[in-house]
């Protein structure tokens, strides 16, 4: 008809004209071609899916692999009663953990004859596996007197190399003596497991325990920073998800398609593009040092993962209201319906499927955040316990699970690395719970339509 | 159907629901309408005939303020119904909408139950007081769209699952509901096979009882079938305007007579 649809009939002419006379069973070069560039292609896509898998499957084996071991600990259970006299004379002494300590030797060894057992029990080898059981004795006698003259059941936590020893950590070929474990004491933890004295038993105190100082690796737990991550999700939640919504509902239906309009989307679009660090630093400057709020607090660092959050949720809140047909906002205008009464009735309704999803995969990369943390202190600090109260959950300091990960996989010692990667399994945890429930609520939505 | 209008017709020419005068619609430089004058009359079917982009659907959202959500839309000129200018500064869309309904060329149910199509526009119009209202003016609109036999034991299942036809004339139903004086049909039949196409042309003859009515169409056989008088667009000028018989009958216009013969658009 014009000039722009005749070359390619010209240029299909003499493939037309060589393709004429043969038969329809017999392939030519170009169909040959075709099937083979076909073909090819989804290798190639195969190819990229089993590589996927492969470096997922990599993942899922080396995170269960070493994280597992975090989950169980090995403790040294001694059952002895404690009389008030030597109560008294306990307390009457100058070191009164060396003499709580001493009736704890006493008790073991006498749990071993019991048990028909042979092994040397000195005392020093004992402090080797199990520290210093002192003072967690002396505490408990204190605080419940009442107990005195009966039985009580201690499960006392054995030093990181025994659990390193009992979980495979540390084997007999590998290790040297030191001061922190000699071989010998190998031997002496063999019989106490014979005994039955040393097991092994699932960790709660690592899911529901606060951090521990740097020498004290088996009393290390995740459980205050997940209260730390819950609390800077509830911040980033019932921020940007409001804050997300409205702007996206105003720029896609209400705002004037200008000049300036054009600006601040193009500005949205290259804010989800900054480095998580940099809102780390905007934080420190604005929310720290001008708006003086404490320092390591989850209500810190919400604010910060929410400006980081916002413009993932208005990205992805824009894309799904683009995505309502055209047609239901007729509709509602036709029937007299208001432009806001036809968006938050009709509109934004059919939108939340996608609202959702962006929302929830802003979440997940602000519960994965490390970088902007670091510099509002929620890296490196000890998280030593839980909050006191709702509020003080937000207020006071505390670290996160990606902070406290990270923090842990720093420190020297073997068995923090082995929490880290039990860390890392309840950040997926999480992670999964929170997908979950938002997949949960998206068929609820989609549901009701 | 068409013996009628010559008898109406010759009663209402005095006054007219719907008169424009001089409209012009401009989509950022683009001049789409230029100088329209009609006057539509009341409790009779008009229809706009021609060819595709010729403007006929832009005028016909023009008489309802559809176009204001365009934003570069620009219109000009006067629109009046009932002689109140719609572009009134003082004149709310809304409320106009309320009065003008619209039926749009593919069925867009919303998606939620068929009882709650119809009540959407009552209710946040406040035209019931009560359940039992609402009740009322459901059914009796489904029964005016000829609906109402075949959904009325199914009112909760969305209305996104009925047929095609019966989607229109549920649209229809839901403008019904909220009592409009006119309903505009932006080609309301070309999504539907020739038995739903029926159906629907029946209801609008029906419809004409109570409402103005006026419908863009591609076919002419269905303006000739449904409508009182035609109007001829072409190139965003109205062409020609008449009784229905005369523009296929006896067009003045050559361009009219063109069209109507087949020979372009």
């Amino acid at each position: 008809m014009t000039d722009a649809t005749l070359p390619p009939e010209t240029s299909a002419q003499p493939a037309k004209a060589s393709r004429q006379p043969k038969s329809l069973y017999a392939l030519d070069d170009l169909t040959r071609k075709r099937n083979a560039a076909e073909k090819r292609f989804q290798a190639y896509g195969i190819a990229a899916i089993a590589i996927g898998l492969f470096f997922l499957v990599v993942l899922a084996y080396a995170i269960i692999s070493q994280g597992i071991p975090a989950f169980s600990r090995t403790v040294v259970e001694v059952e002895f009663t404690l009389t008030q006299e030597q109560y008294d004379a306990a307390e009457g002494t100058l070191f009164k953990t060396k003499a709580y300590e001493e009736i704890f030797i006493n008790a073991l060894s006498g749990q071993l004859t019991e048990s028909g057992i042979e092994t040397p029990v000195e005392p020093d080898a004992i402090e080797r596996i199990v520290g210093k059981p002192g003072g967690t004795i002396r505490a408990f006698f204190r605080e419940n007197e009442d107990q005195l003259g009966q039985a009580v059941r201690f499960d006392l936590a054995a030093s990181s190399r025994v659990d390193g020893y009992m979980s495979g950590r540390i084997t007999r070929d590998s290790m040297t003596d030191s001061r922190f474990l000699m071989s010998s004491d190998l031997d002496v933890v063999d019989n106490l497991v014979e005994a039955g004295v040393i097991k092994t038993v699932f960790n709660w105190p690592f899911i529901t325990g606060a951090d521990a100082g740097v020498d004290n690796a088996a009393a290390a737990g995740i459980g205050a920073s997940v209260i730390g991550s819950f609390f800077m999700m509830l911040v980033v939640l019932f921020l940007s998800l409001p804050i997300g919504v409205a702007a996206s509902i105003y720029l896609e239906e209400f705002a004037p398609q200008n000049r300036f309009t054009d600006l601040i989307e193009v500005n949205i679009s290259n804010l989800a593009a900054v480095p998580s660090i940099v809102f780390g630093i905007l934080g420190l400057a604005v929310f720290i040092q001008f708006m003086h709020l404490p320092q390591s607090a989850p209500l810190v660092g919400g604010l910060v993962l929410t400006l980081m959050t916002l413009p993932t949720i208005i990205i992805s809140t824009r894309a799904s209201l683009k995505a309502v047909p055209p047609s239901i906002r007729d509709a509602a205008l036709g029937v007299g319906a208001s432009k806001m009464q036809a968006t938050f009735h009709h509109v934004l309704p059919l939108a939340m499927p996608g609202i959702l999803t962006g929302t929830i995969i802003g979440l997940a990369q602000a519960l994965g955040e490390t970088a902007p943390l670091l510099l509002i202190g929620m890296v490196g600090f000890v998280a030593r316990g839980y909050p006191d109260g709702f509020i003080a959950g937000f207020t006071e300091p505390n670290s996160a699970m990606p902070a406290q990960i990270y923090t842990w996989a720093a420190r020297s010692d073997l068995a923090f690395t082995e929490k880290a990667w039990g860390g890392i399994i309840v950040l997926l945890i999480f992670l999964l719970s929170m997908n979950i429930i938002a997949i949960i609520l998206r068929r609820r939505f989609e549901r009701r339509w | 159907m068409n013996e009628m209008p010559s008898i109406e017709q010759a009663k209402d020419m005095t006054e007219s629901k719907i008169s424009a005068n001089k409209v012009q619609v401009f989509y950022g430089e683009n001049h789409a309408i230029k100088d329209v004058d009609i006057e539509i009359q009341p409790r009779s079917v008009t229809s706009f005939i021609g060819p595709s982009g010729c403007g006929k659907s832009t005028f016909l959202r023009t008489i309802n303020r559809m176009n204001d959500t365009i934003d570069i839309c620009r219109v000009e000129g006067s629109i009046k119904i009932d002689n109140e200018d719609i572009y009134d500064p003082k004149v709310d869309p809304v409320q106009l909408r309320a009065k003008v309904g619209m039926v749009f060329q593919k069925p867009n149910p919303f998606p939620k139950s068929i009882y709650d199509n119809i009540a959407y526009g009552p209710r946040i119009h406040g035209l019931a007081r009560n359940k039992a209202e609402l009740d009322d003016i459901v059914s009796s609109s489904l029964q005016k769209a000829g609906l109402w036999e075949e959904v009325k034991n199914r009112l909760d299942e969305p209305g996104t699952g009925m047929s095609g036809g019966q989607q229109q004339r549920l649209c229809i139903a839901r403008a019904i509901a909220v009592s409009p004086e006119v309903i505009l049909m932006d080609e309301p039949c070309s999504a539907l096979d020739p038995i739903a196409t029926a159906k629907v042309e029946e209801l609008i003859d029906e419809l004409r009882e109570n409402y103005t009515i006026v419908i863009v169409t591609h076919s002419m056989q269905q303006a000739a079938r449904v409508s009182q008088r035609t109007a001829f667009f072409h190139l965003g000028v109205l062409v020609e305007e008449g009784l229905t018989e005369d523009i296929f009958t006896n067009p003045k216009d050559k361009r009219t007579q063109d069209y109507i013969t087949g020979r372009f658009g």
